[in-house]
């Protein structure tokens, strides 16, 4: 294992852990605008976070280890999918650990524990968050797999940097089967990360939460914790559907030099997205929970309509 | 004399038959009689375990003929790596159970005799390891009944409430209708290997070399897919499971969940893999069908329940599903003439065979200890377990992590090489089998995705919150040879999880012998630490990076952040206010699940009713709520009514010729005679 | 410019034809189906421009042309101002829910798949990868018939059908000879008008366009 890769192993950490709050600020800023409101800044989730980590922690007097455990085991996944999946090169010695599918489960572990984490305190609110997210994660899990199976008939592999490599090698061609996993992909990143329409990331009532319902009870040091893995996870679908769909930039060979380019573009890359979530959020509205089957079944049927077109038409 | 495999298996059996003499001779000392005859249990399961490893990873097949048996018909034993496996399998969780059962069973002393537990439970675990060794139609099903007669008697063993009986009872039904079946289809096979005058050909060898034409061939696939299905809980079959496996000690839970199931699985590979060999692709795409069938409907009658053995049991149904799955796409690759593709297939079902019994065993002990603990099976009653019974809770919590398919245990291993079978067959030449085979894929998708929320359910609802019922019983931890079978379950679900490579490495000889190929070759290429299921390029996982890379950053976390430590406060909950709060307004299991109970809800028969009184006066104001909520299975109503229904009308016809007198009696003698005397002239 | 990248482009506009089809089966809304369709017409009229021009055949602009001026422009035009005259109430009923329709809409993309597959095999055309979806168009329009309650959408479930017909007789034989493509127009154009009135009819006598109040037609014995 070369030296120089283990650095860029810890440099695109190092990013992820940067950037996923200016991120989380740049969408913040563009919704702030989009509302005519003023914005609190791109750097407002850093001093958030900051002030978090420099605060007590209240735990409710029947709080488990589970609750304790949940923020750290959380962060944990997010920070190690960030390590495999390719955001500034391919040539990442973490990369063959996981494919698409174990990436997906490391998400779906952070949302298992999180779940129970939401039902240790023993309010409503816990419990209709947990029971709320799981029929959302069952839901979308179906679509998510047509998805990645369309994605993998195509470049004829479920792991990410041969899926980058097969995009590079020049086999781009104008195909509706990834057209149409491409928008199933959107559709259920919305559904996983909690935006509108699924879920309302900034809502202060607890009725209308999923994901906010079971973080209540965080805070201090636990909710930064979990503040920040949020923004990473947000970042970590945008650079999921980039590696898959549109991964020029990335630096295709282990060296120094095409790591700053790769870093512009996905700079660039990462601030039109925001653009059109924060179009997607002002445009639609939240809907209504027992609504989510018909969008989650749009998703599947988008999915399962490109995994169809590729054998139909490819 | 050389030792082989099968004579170590041999004594092991003995030993068993030993512990029923212990059994019967030690009644009276109820206490020494537990430890003495589970841990003769425990010995007896271990050398079952030794001659499996033995016999797979030596490649080895060792065969023995008994003298016992019908004359001209002796038993015929044979071990060869199938069957090594298997027994392995039942001889892991059957030394685990053993060592919990010498803490569990402790809790019946002074209520009721376990003599006869004791003696059934050798019988049956003697009864699982004779069929996995049988070589002959005779053998096999000598021991199938032994095992389900057993079982019978272990179910029942609280016999004082009917409802206990109802399960048995129909359990048993079930079951002899699926052994009607499966003696049918070796009927079939022996007879067309040997001619139907003789039995000469009742052992397994004379049957794999018959050729069978197509059609006696799918008939004889068909009854014994039927009564292997029947004692698996395929759907339809199912319907005794949810019933049989609540009711039962959990210690028998533990095994008939975990490894009575799997003996139908052996039988079904056996007879599909091994005795009939080849097969067209429909076979397996019935095979498959059935499975993701019972894989979702299983799944979403678990969600349903509020019982915690109850719920365990239809995960059963689920997960013997999603066995199915990986042996009916298997089938399918093997009739393409595609081995390695078939091999994958093979060895994700066979691996998920492996660890459903490893977390079905942890997960039904750990159901054993809370109910031995509350005396309660009802999760609606419970909540709060883990700061009483803080081990329990902690395995309990590493069993629903892996059978929710989650990194880094045992059950995303299985689920993921049976996604990577799935994704491999657009391989396929049959375009049709092309398109429809994906759709299983998002099914075992949405299967997988619907586990996890049912388990977040049952752990959260049992072990966190607060007890939700009124009268709240002393409750204390699971002792120590409860708690230590439980561990050893747990730490076998890590490796299971950690070092996928060498475990697939060591089963190997089972799908060369089996279709044709070895999956280690490419599996293990990069070492042990990776699984490359069929090349680098096209999927890798590994799971120990997985797991030591959580640990590593989850430490770094913890140690960064205590460098300069906040202080912690414990407060009363956030109340909102409201200040009234009690544990009534928690979620429980209904509430749990009642958004996927709406979307899913035209599944079942469901019947919800609300019933409102008002205050007097006060229309607006309740002042009682009633809630009842019933859902039923619907296959009760498509078949097994009818089936009842039909049976009480052929016996009352046939009733009538009961005249109760003697003059109709005689007519039918002599009738009887004048028919015979015609027709054998 | 290779046959090569005619046949991709073809594709990815039967895709786009398929999808709104679905986006038509799916849809609550009146406007929503009445754009819809108008969106597929246009696919529709560019892949029959493209195919005639990669093939050479030069009667297919004429076709695309009228598909263009009837389908995507005239027709849709009148149905709006039928649905703003007749005060139509906006939101559409269906007999079995959406997910069940879409699930039945995949089976029959399959089942034409399936169907279809050894033309596919014999056929030359840039166009042979089309005729599934073609095929599929055709029935998703008879599901889309069977399965809506009100009467505005049994004629947009009808003229999807005839877009799927057109759509097959391009893929598989390039197109019908100049006078049937015309006649067809026509006729199509006479069904609209025709219908125009039946809908004025039955509104002024059931007050409703709910096809369900239809079955009070029924002899009571």
């Amino acid at each position: 294992m070369k030296p120089e890769l283990v650095i860029i192993e810890f440099l695109q950490v190092a990013a992820l852990l940067g950037l996923a709050p200016a991120f989380a600020g740049w969408v913040k800023m563009l919704k702030c605008w989009s509302q005519g409101r003023t914005s609190p800044g791109l750097l407002q989730p850093y001093r958030d976070l900051a002030k978090l980590l420099s605060k007590d922690v209240v735990l409710a007097e029947n709080a488990s280890w589970i609750f304790r455990f949940t923020p750290y085991l959380v962060f944990g996944t997010a920070v190690l999918a960030g390590g495999i999946i390719p955001i500034l090169s391919i040539d990442l010695p973490l990369a063959p650990t996981a494919d698409v599918i174990v990436i997906v489960a490391l998400f779906a572990i952070a949302r298992f524990f999180t779940a129970l984490a939401g039902m240790d305190i023993g309010t409503a609110f816990g419990g209709m968050g947990s029971s709320r997210e799981m029929m959302i994660a069952s839901l979308a899990e179906p679509a998510m797999l047509m998805a990645i199976f369309t994605v993998s008939l195509a470049n004829r592999s479920t792991s990410l940097s041969q899926i980058v490599q097969v995009i590079y090698s020049g086999q781009s061609v104008i195909r509706p089967s990834l057209a149409f996993a491409f928008l199933a992909f959107v559709l259920i990143a919305l559904a996983e990360t909690g935006r509108i329409p699924v879920d309302n990331p900034a809502t202060h009532l607890e009725l209308t939460m999923v994901h906010e319902a079971m973080i209540l009870e965080y805070s201090g040091r636990h909710l930064a914790l979990v503040e920040w893995a949020g923004m990473m996870k947000l970042f970590l679908f945008v650079a999921l559907g980039i590696a898959s769909f549109a991964p020029w930039g990335i630096a295709a060979r282990g060296s120094f030099s095409a790591l700053p380019g790769a870093l512009v573009y996905m700079a660039l890359k990462l601030g039109l997205v925001g653009t059109v979530i924060v179009l997607v959020e002002t445009g639609l509205a939240k809907m209504r929970l027992f609504r989510l089957p018909e969008f989650l079944g749009a998703a599947f049927l988008l999915s399962t309509l490109g995994m169809l077109s590729y054998f139909i038409l490819d | 004399m050389n030792l082989t495999p099968v004579d170590i298996a041999g004594s092991s059996v003995l030993l068993l038959f030993l512990m029923v003499f212990v059994a019967a001779v030690l009644r009276n000392s109820q206490r020494l009689l537990i430890t003495l005859s589970f841990s003769l249990a425990s010995v007896a399961s271990l050398l079952a375990v030794a001659a499996g490893i033995w016999t797979v990873s030596g490649g080895i097949t060792s065969r023995v003929v008994l003298l016992m048996g019908l004359p001209d018909l002796p038993f015929h034993l044979n071990l060869d790596p199938l069957a090594g496996f298997f027994l392995t399998v039942v001889g892991l969780l059957s030394f685990y159970v053993s060592v919990y059962s010498i803490g569990y069973i402790r809790g019946y002393l002074g209520q009721r005799p376990v003599t006869s537990l004791i003696i059934f439970y050798a019988l049956f675990v003697a009864g699982m390891f004779m069929v996995v060794l049988a070589d002959d139609a005779l053998f096999f099903l000598v021991s199938w009944e032994i095992m389900a007669a057993a079982s019978y008697f272990l179910v029942i063993f609280e016999n004082e409430h009917i409802e206990n009986r109802r399960a048995a009872f129909l359990y048993m039904v079930v079951a002899h209708v699926g052994a009607i079946a499966i003696l049918l289809s070796f009927g079939v096979m022996a007879g067309l290997a040997g001619g139907f005058g003789s039995f000469n050909s009742y052992t397994f060898d004379a049957m794999r070399q018959a050729q069978l034409p197509i059609e006696w061939a799918t008939a004889a696939f068909l009854l014994a897919f039927l009564g292997f299905a029947a004692k698996a809980g395929v759907v339809p079959l199912h319907v005794w499971l949810p019933e049989a496996h609540p009711v039962a000690p959990s210690n028998v839970s533990a095994l008939m969940s975990g490894v009575m199931l799997k003996t139908a699985i052996y039988g079904i590979i056996r007879v599909t893999f091994d005795l009939i060999r080849d097969f067209p692709w429909w076979w397996g795409a019935f095979v498959l069908v059935l499975g993701l069938i019972s894989a979702v409907m299983g799944v979403l009658y678990a969600l349903m329940q509020h019982d915690l053995k109850r719920l365990l049991a239809y995960h059963s149904v689920e997960n013997i599903g999603i066995i199915l799955i990986g042996i009916g796409l298997a089938m399918i690759f093997r009739s393409f003439e595609m081995p390695l593709l078939a091999a994958l297939a093979l060895i994700a079902g066979l691996y998920h065979t492996m660890n459903h019994a490893m977390f079905k065993g942890l997960l039904f002990m750990g159901a054993g200890a809370v109910l031995h603990a509350t005396k309660e099976r009802n999760m609606e009653e419970m909540g709060g377990l883990i700061h009483h019974m803080p081990w329990t809770a902690a395995l309990f919590l590493i069993g629903c992590i892996s059978i929710s398919a989650l990194p880094p245990f045992n059950g995303f291993v299985s689920e993921w090489l049976t996604f990577q079978a799935f994704l491999l067959s657009p391989a396929l030449p049959s375009p049709l089998i092309r398109l429809l085979i994906p759709m299983g894929a998002a099914l075992l998708a949405l299967t997988g995705a619907l586990a996890a929320a049912c388990f977040v359910k049952a752990f959260g609802v049992t072990f966190l919150g607060h007890w939700r019922g009124h009268h709240k019983p002393h409750i204390h931890e699971a002792n120590w040879p409860m708690r230590l079978g439980m561990i050893f379950a747990a730490f076998t679900c890590l490796c299971l999880g950690v070092f996928p490579t060498l475990f697939i490495e060591w089963m190997d000889i089972i799908p060369t012998q089996l279709v044709g190929s070895k999956l280690a070759a490419s599996a293990g290429a990069y070492g042990w630490m990776w699984l490359t299921p069929v090349s680098y390029e096209r999927a890798s996982y590994s799971g120990s990076i997985v797991f030591a890379g959580i640990l590593v950053v989850v430490l770094a976390a913890y140690l960064l952040l205590h460098v300069r430590p906040g202080k912690i406060q414990r407060v009363p909950i956030w109340d909102c206010g409201f200040e009234k709060i009690n544990s009534r307004m928690q979620y429980n299991a209904t509430s749990f699940s009642m958004p996927i109970r709406r979307i899913f809800g035209h599944l079942f028969s469901i019947k919800e009713t609300v019933t409102v009184t008002p205050l007097a006066g006060h229309a607006a104001f309740p002042k009682r709520l009633h809630y009842y909520l019933r859902v039923r299975d619907r296959f009760w109503g498509w078949i097994y009514r009818p089936i009842v229904e039909l049976s009480f009308w052929v016996s009352r016809r046939v009733g009538r010729l009961q005249q109760g007198r003697i003059q109709a009696y005689l007519i039918y003698s002599f009738l009887t005679i004048i028919v015979l005397l015609v027709f054998l002239r | 410019m290779g046959l090569n990248i005619a046949a991709q482009i073809s594709s990815f506009l039967a895709a786009l034809v398929l999808l709104s089809a679905f986006g038509m089966l799916v849809q609550k809304r009146i406007n929503g189906l009445i754009n819809l369709f108008a969106w597929q017409g246009l696919f529709l009229s560019i892949n029959t421009a493209l195919v005639g021009y990669f093939a050479g055949k030069h009667h297919l602009y004429i076709s695309s042309l009228l598909t263009l001026s009837l389908k995507v422009v005239l027709l849709p035009y009148i149905l709006h101002v039928l649905v703003d005259r007749l005060k139509i109430r906006k939101e559409v009923e269906s007999v079995v829910n959406i997910p069940t329709t879409m699930l039945i809409g995949i089976a029959l993309v399959i089942f034409s798949y399936h169907l279809m597959a050894p033309v596919r095999e014999l056929s030359t055309l840039i166009t042979r990868s089309t005729l599934a979806i073609a095929l599929a168009t055709v029935m998703i329009g008879l599901l889309m018939m069977i399965t809506r309650k009100h009467a505005v959408t049994q004629i947009i479930g009808f003229l999807a059908l005839e877009n799927g017909l057109f759509f097959a007789a391009t893929s598989a034989t390039y197109g019908m000879p100049l006078v049937v493509e015309l006649g067809v127009a026509l006729d199509v154009l006479i069904a609209a008008f025709i219908f125009g009135i039946f809908f004025f009819h039955i509104n002024t006598a059931f007050d409703s366009l709910d096809v369900e109040q239809m079955a009070r037609l029924k002899e009571e014995d």
